[in-house]
């Protein structure tokens, strides 16, 4: 998976826990089957949090990309 | 994805700090799709007044003057936001106790939206299926 196949990216950077969650839950909501959406998330809580969500809700966790001080979490809309 | 037991809540402070832990939870629940059923009391309800919600409404003593700095330079949205998004991707019934309500003559268009009715305390009970938090 590379930057070219996300339909949709969000930067929640600096945002605290669970605002970078409400973000991701809300593009989900808004987009269609198929999208992936991205997040920056720089809260130690969406490490957890953005997994489990993604688990439960039935999307798929394509990819947590480290990068200098945030990471970058790729989810699949699957449903 | 409604499963599980729903979380209840009971507020009864009305400070900034447990007001946002509380709607922390309230976001964390119905984000993994538990029902959430809160009851406001005292000064909770008092909060949740449509012409005070956005105003300062302290932090709890414990803080001291140190960790009501940490809490403010935190940032973040303000409660009745994340509040608002629980609202929105689950189900979130927020209710005000009638005896608060009674002794602080409010009515329910006294208060923000947020608030979906007042009820009183067996009604709140009706929708518990499990252990309540107070707060």
């Amino acid at each position: 998976m590379t930057t070219a196949n996300v339909t949709r990216s969000i930067d929640a950077r600096g945002m605290p826990c669970p605002g970078p969650l409400m973000s991701l839950i809300g593009a989900i909501r808004e987009g269609a089957v198929g999208d992936v959406i991205e997040v920056l998330s720089s809260d130690e809580g969406s490490r957890t949090d953005i997994p489990a969500w993604t688990g439960k809700a039935g999307h798929e966790m394509v990819e947590i990309v480290e990068e200098e001080g945030y990471a970058r979490f790729i989810v699949k809309k699957a449903r | 994805m409604d499963d599980g037991q729903t979380l209840s809540l009971v507020l009864f402070s009305g400070t900034d700090d447990r007001l946002n832990a509380a709607a922390v939870l309230t976001a964390g629940a119905a984000a993994m799709g538990r029902r959430v059923n809160i009851f406001l009391q005292y000064w909770a309800l008092d909060a949740f007044r449509a012409d005070r919600i956005l105003k300062d409404h302290g932090i709890a003593p414990e803080a001291g003057a140190e960790g009501a700095e940490a809490v403010r330079r935190h940032g973040g949205s303000h409660w009745s936001e994340i509040f608002r998004q629980s609202k929105e991707i689950g189900e979130v019934g927020i209710h005000a106790c009638s005896l608060s309500m009674e002794m602080f003559g409010l009515k329910v268009e006294d208060l923000d939206p947020l608030v979906d009715d007042q009820e009183g305390v067996a009604s709140f009970f009706l929708e518990v299926d499990g252990p309540v938090t107070f707060i």
